[in-house]
């Protein structure tokens, strides 16, 4: 049974295992000092604001203190992590001109398909740099902006890039940011003119695929008055027996009766450190949507965050976190209402299964002058075995009197019942019991479109082989 | 009798320390239709869960066979594939999965893979039979259904898996006069498109009103105490189970 099981594992999850060959054009030596920053800030060209901006960040990074309330990080050193990667080629805006062996990759990842079958752009990382880059035509022709990072620091909007990079996640607020801000390379920038609805999504996709490495790619995505945005992002990475650290920043700006959907499959390697900050302030009548789904990662601190700055404003955050065997995956979201007659939602799912170790974080924060707010929060979580562990920790912070604040944690297991409701229908042990966690994530797929709907299920499914006996 | 394809011997079956059935026989052959009555608590689901394989359930002794193999070695879903099916007294709600994707991976175990549309037109065929809005399909498996739309679903099933025999547990029960009919419709269609056998425990009679009834037979603190045609239903419905009970 168990020999069974790690070859089902093995070959269904290759098309993310594989390991291409390292034929990067720059590979810097490992660890964090002045001089490797300022090799970094000249590979990449950057004006003199950036590089003095990231040199300050190395300072504020070496004062800061490693978080002590969350999972251990003591597998992830520092002087063993090369934070820059270049790989062998220049940004591509045709997929015929990426190297081979990279294109494979992302091949197999579904990329290029998914571009041509849903997808009003595409961006793909590899390592720490860009090697694709496109966006339709039409969507161009709206004015929407969509170009790799270092485009945007030198291009047209550059004073803007600069007005918003590292406003809403600034350096001080914890290690990994500043961390983030002295090697970051990489990412996208997305501007969407106002009122203009960019009708199908764009996506960026980010693979690692260099041993021992970090990826700090930046998304900055600004959606202006009355404009309309789904952004994609998926991760993915081969397995090392080495730690690899991904530390990306995405900071959102959502204007003035806006909407900005973000939606995130990560399925990152089990040796990744998954140290991610993402957060989003939203304006006057404006709305934000976070879909997250976190699968992958030896580690993960993973937290989007929300400022409901105008009036009216509404977030809806609705994700799931599955933690497999070795894996700790600290999750949640923060909320904080600024505005009148704010409102937030927010459902979380959390599977924990083979000793894994899922924790739901939230915090709700309503500020003194956010008359009117209102906030439901519901976390779920199943255990798929009794030597897995699921915790949620709500925190609130209210301080108004007329708030109307609900917040609802439940913990369940996969039914007796339902498993032999389903094998009496013929489905083997196995495939009930995945269905059924297929079902408990079914209000994330939902919010999915419809490939990503189906490559969740694909990953629960692979979670979920060989959890029996 | 036509050839037999469900032998049931002596079958003692405990449940949770309680024996409750006690040297139970039943045989049934291929396109039969029987029937099995009885007072509550008389075992009559602990029989449909035994021989659906369903792990509270010890058989202590007895043996069962079903097309000649040993029934009681094999798991649930095995038995499925062998082409037993149960439609359950209360059929479990499963939130999240759609009553489409259950039926349509369920016909997958059984070795019927479908494509979407094929499977769509199937499915919105039979619901015709049912009565059924195709609407249906997109729901949450049992999650709000009514008490009779849950059994619509369970025969639904029936018609899309078309199993070799098909028990029927109180399909009939907390249904409408006119649910009753579509139901019993479904099951006659079964009966027509697929030629299978059914073991049908009911408290009524309006659902076998449509069906050809070949045995029925009585159960009581765990064994057949009475066994006749589809007069005894009759006969039943009129003077009780008092006489088959011990005093
Ligand atoms: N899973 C179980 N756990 C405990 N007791 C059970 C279980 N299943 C059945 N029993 C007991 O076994 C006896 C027979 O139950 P069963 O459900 O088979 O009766 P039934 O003939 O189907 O009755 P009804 O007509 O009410 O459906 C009852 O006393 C019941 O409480
Ligand atoms: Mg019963």
């Amino acid at each position: 049974m168990s020999e069974e099981k790690t070859i089902v594992d093995d070959i269904n999850r290759s098309v993310y295992d594989v390991i291409d060959k390292e034929d990067n054009a720059t590979r810097l030596e490992e660890g964090l000092n002045e001089d490797i920053i300022r090799r970094i800030s000249e590979e990449k060209d950057d004006p003199d604001w950036m590089r003095e901006f990231r040199l300050n960040c190395l300072k504020i990074y070496k004062e800061l203190k490693v978080p002590q309330w969350g999972p251990g990080i003591d597998g992830l050193d520092m002087d063993h992590i090369s934070t820059y990667v270049r790989p062998n080629t220049r940004m591509q805006t045709s997929w015929d001109d990426v190297p081979e062996d990279i294109k494979n990759t992302f091949e197999r990842l579904g990329i290029p398909q998914a571009e041509r079958a849903s997808l009003a752009g595409v961006g793909a990382q590899y390592d720490s740099e860009l090697v694709y880059h496109n966006v339709m035509k039409e969507v161009e022709e709206q004015g929407v902006v969509y170009t790799d990072f270092e485009s945007a620091l030198k291009g047209e909007y550059s004073d803007m890039v600069r007005e918003h990079f590292m406003k809403l996640l600034v350096p001080t607020d914890h290690k990994f940011n500043a961390l983030h801000g002295a090697v970051w390379s990489g990412g996208s920038f997305v501007y969407v003119p106002k009122g203009v609805k960019v009708s199908i999504p764009l996506q960026s996709y980010f693979r690692l695929n260099a041993k021992g490495a970090g990826q700090f790619e930046h998304t900055l995505i600004i959606v202006d008055e009355g404009a309309d945005l789904h952004f994609i992002e998926g991760c993915s990475a081969p397995k090392y027996n080495v730690a690899n650290l991904h530390s990306g920043c995405v900071e959102l700006f959502v204007s003035k009766n806006a909407r900005l959907r973000y939606s995130t499959i990560e399925n990152w390697s089990k040796n990744m450190y998954n140290l991610n900050s993402k957060r989003a302030i939203v304006e006057e009548n404006a709305r934000m949507e976070w879909v997250s789904g976190s699968f992958g990662s030896h580690t993960s601190y993973l937290y989007p965050s929300t400022i409901l700055k105008g009036d009216n404003s509404t977030m809806e955050y609705t994700g799931i976190t599955f933690a497999g065997e070795g894996q700790n995956l600290d999750t949640g979201m923060k909320v904080m209402h600024v505005g009148k007659n704010t409102s937030s939602v927010v459902n979380t799912k959390s599977i924990a299964k083979s000793g894994g170790v899922s924790t739901t974080r939230t915090s709700v924060q309503v500020m003194p002058g956010a008359k009117g707010a209102k906030s439901v929060v519901s976390c779920e979580s199943l255990m798929v075995d009794n030597i897995s562990r699921s915790d949620t920790i709500p925190v609130m912070d209210i301080r108004t009197d007329d708030a109307d604040i609900g917040h609802e944690a439940s913990i369940g297991s996969i039914p007796d019942d339902a498993v032999f409701y389903l094998m009496s229908r013929g489905m083997t042990e196995e495939d009930a019991r995945a269905l059924i966690v297929s079902g408990f994530a079914d209000n994330v797929s939902r919010e999915l479109p419809m490939e990503y709907a189906a490559e969740m299920n694909n990953l629960i499914r692979l979670e979920m082989k060989g959890s029996i006996g | 009798m036509s050839q037999e394809i469900l032998k049931v011997e002596k079958l003692h079956v405990k449940v949770q320390d309680k024996e409750i059935l006690k040297g139970l026989d039943l045989e049934i052959g291929e396109g039969e239709t029987h029937v099995i009555m009885g007072p509550n608590g008389a075992g009559k689901s602990t029989l449909g869960n035994t021989l659906m394989g369903k792990s509270e359930y010890e058989v202590t002794s007895g043996s069962v066979t079903f097309f000649g193999e040993n029934l009681l070695e094999m798991a649930t879903d095995e038995r499925a594939r062998k082409g037993l099916f149960m439609s359950f007294q209360n059929p479990i709600e499963v939130p999240g999965v759609r009553l489409s994707e259950f039926i349509r991976n369920s016909c997958e175990a059984l070795g019927n893979r479908m494509s979407l549309w094929n499977f769509k037109k199937a499915a919105a065929e039979q619901m015709k039979v049912l009565n059924m809005d195709p609407g249906y399909l997109d729901r949450e498996l049992n999650v709000g259904f009514s008490g009779g739309e849950k059994k619509k679903a369970e025969i639904l099933q029936l018609l899309m898996m078309k199993p070799k025999l098909a028990i029927l547990d109180e399909t009939d029960s907390g249904l409408d006069v006119d649910a009753v009919r579509t139901v019993s419709e479904g099951v006659k269609a079964y009966q027509e498109q697929v030629g299978g056998s059914l073991l049908i425990i009911t408290h009524s009679t309006r659902i076998l009103d449509a069906l050809n009834v070949d045995r029925v037979h009585v159960i009581a603190d765990g064994h057949v105490v009475a066994e006749g045609d589809r007069f005894l239903v009759d006969e039943i419905n009129e003077s009780g189970f008092e006489k088959y009970l011990k005093a």
